[in-house]
């Protein structure tokens, strides 16, 4: 019985990325309360997820299996999480702060009478006296919170922790019935309507382009796209834009949307609103290009260039692709 | 179809946010307050789905001090019915306090559904809705991008944002339901709206009214500025910015 748990996400048989940095979390918080992780996997036939989650030091990998599980919903995994957090013993619950993470672990919270931290960017303090690091206002203050009860759930924010390396040891993966009401569920899964990319996913990628108003029309959105690919990188977009139907939501970097955190991201035609600088300030390197020399996003930007995109951008992705011949 | 929505009051999103130099708590002299943005959709939301029900009744909350009663008449002005404000010391409450208090009045007005903002723009935590949920043992589906009433008025189709795309869910009612950026454009309030708004019923209730604990689950601590980045450079042409990626950023 470890003392703490992570919850692992996968879909359709496939390991969540953000879980690795889920773990990640766990391990720090394991060395700072000398106790030791087990992580947790729910779905139906999920023994090969299972699988691959052995190889992070894990005390063990528990696979929960039950068929109102096949499929995401909010209360089936608030139950089979939390009642198996419960039966473990578990004083800690640690999930990534993905959709999926953001949706369920506040229900796991108040089903284990726990306190609930989320989005959390780094573990303070010690055994004891933790104290979670987290933002708020749209990053523009970071609080310092501490958790009163003796289970605590966190959600941790993938950026800002460490992917778990794999360590040498296999853990012991043990499957078992996830404890579901299926009765007093009262929610089904009906679809996903995917947006089909062969590009990166934006909180993974290791660039990172996203356009804004000043594309002026979504039409000019595929100048940023042109610009992304040559790159290999992920597309992103202001608030503004995805609030005007321009591009989905799922694009969207900021306060509201996706945190992201690449190597290189480039910023076409984008002002620099408190709530976008929030989602793409922990980013190795920015480039901003605005025809606006006074757009706050030069604040941010390690190489501003003052032009007009609908010039210079072509020329950058023509440039680059020339770069890669 | 009865609906109860939240109104929550917060900094306006527009303001700029600093720490006081003690680290306290934020600067809020220059700062204006407004309803939540999402708490705004939820409004809207639940004026629209009371439409297409045919009829109801939509009763708006706020949590906070006594302030907060602008949001409720807001709300009300916007077109919802009847108000409650639950005056508290908004510095001593949680998410976990406030799902709580959340929980206690749909107990006393049974609604049919719940509409909450996603997250407010202040504390970004994103967590009242689903803990009320769980407590009620009610579904849920967070981030609506379109919400749907089926069978009679039984049951909801809700479309969320999800990574990576749109999932569809289906609850039955009573559920509760929170609202993304693209679900709808609130309507403001019009001036006959803002009269009517002064005459609605608005009822004050305390936490020890509703039987609520107010011990604090989840403390707040300290405060520290976020890291600043400095500025970097402006670059003249296309040619100089490839050539500071390359040998300067290594991000090429």
């Amino acid at each position: 019985m470890a003392d703490i748990l992570v919850l692992a996400e996968q879909q359709l048989g496939k390991l969540a990325k953000a879980s690795l940095h889920a773990i990640g979390a766990a391990k720090i918080l394991a060395e700072k309360t000398g106790g030791t992780f087990e992580v947790a996997v729910a779905g139906q036939g999920v023994g090969g997820v299972a699988a691959q989650l052995a190889g992070f030091g894990a005390a063990a990998v528990i696979a929960l299996e039950h068929e109102a599980l096949s499929q995401y919903t909010a209360q089936a995994y608030a139950q089979a999480f939390g009642d198996y957090a419960k039966a473990s013993g578990a004083r800690f619950v640690v999930t990534a702060a993905t959709a999926i993470g953001k949706d369920c672990a506040p229900r796991i919270a108040a089903r284990l009478g726990a306190g609930m931290a989320a989005d959390i960017i780094s573990i303070e303090g010690s055994a004891g006296a933790l104290v979670y690091r987290r933002p708020m206002w749209a990053g523009n203050v970071i609080a310092h919170v501490k958790v009163n009860t003796p289970t605590v759930v966190v959600s941790v924010r993938p950026t800002d922790f460490p992917a778990a390396d794999a360590s040498g040891a296999a853990s012991p993966v043990q499957t078992q019935a996830a404890s579901v009401d299926a009765g007093s569920l009262r929610m089904q899964y009906v679809g996903l309507e995917k947006v089909e990319s062969s590009r990166p996913s934006l909180t993974d990628a290791s660039v990172v382009v996203s356009g804004g108003r000043g594309l002026k029309e979504p039409g000019n959105f595929a100048m940023v796209e042109k610009l992304a690919d040559t790159l290999g990188g992920a597309v992103g977009a202001s608030r503004a834009v995805v609030d005007s139907g321009w591009v989905p939501n799922d694009w969207q970097v900021g306060q509201t949307g996706k945190v992201v955190a690449p190597k290189l991201y480039i910023a076409v035609g984008i002002s620099g609103a408190i709530q976008h600088l929030a989602g793409m300030k922990g980013s190795r390197t920015i480039v901003a290009i605005n025809k606006d020399a006074d757009a706050p996003i030069f604040q941010v930007a390690d190489y501003g260039l003052v032009a007009d995109l609908f010039g210079v951008v072509p020329e950058l992705t023509g440039k680059l692709a020339a770069r890669q011949g | 179809m009865k609906i109860l929505v939240t109104a929550k009051r917060v900094t306006d999103p527009y303001s700029k946010i600093v720490l006081k130099p003690d680290r306290s708590g934020i600067q809020t002299d220059n700062v204006e307050f407004k309803m939540n943005p999402f708490c705004e959709i939820a409004v809207e939301e639940a004026l629209r789905l009371v439409d297409a029900a045919g009829g109801g009744e939509i009763v708006v909350v706020a949590v906070g001090d006594e302030e907060a009663t602008k949001e409720v008449r807001t709300a009300l002005a916007m077109g919802a019915d009847r108000g409650y404000l639950v005056e508290t010391d908004e510095s001593k409450l949680d998410s976990d306090i406030v799902a709580r208090l959340l929980v206690a009045l749909v107990t006393k007005e049974n609604p049919d559904l719940v509409l909450l903002g996603k997250q407010a723009i202040d504390g970004d935590n994103n967590q009242v809705a689903q803990l009320a949920a769980e407590y009620l043992g009610w579904p849920q589906a967070t981030c609506a991008y379109r919400v749907e009433l089926t069978d009679g008025g039984k049951g909801a189709r809700v479309q969320r944002e999800v990574d990576g795309g749109v999932e569809t869910v289906q609850v039955s009612l009573p559920a509760i339901v929170t609202t993304d950026l693209r679900l709808n454009e609130p309507r403001y309030a019009s001036l006959p709206g803002i009269m009517k708004a002064k005459k609605k019923p608005l009822e004050t209730l305390s936490p020890a009214d509703l039987g609520v604990d107010t011990a604090l689950k989840v403390e707040t601590v300290g405060f520290e500025p976020p890291p600043t980045r400095a500025a970097g450079v402006k670059v003249k042409t296309v040619d100089e910015l490839l050539e500071k990626l390359a040998t300067e950023a290594k991000a090429i």
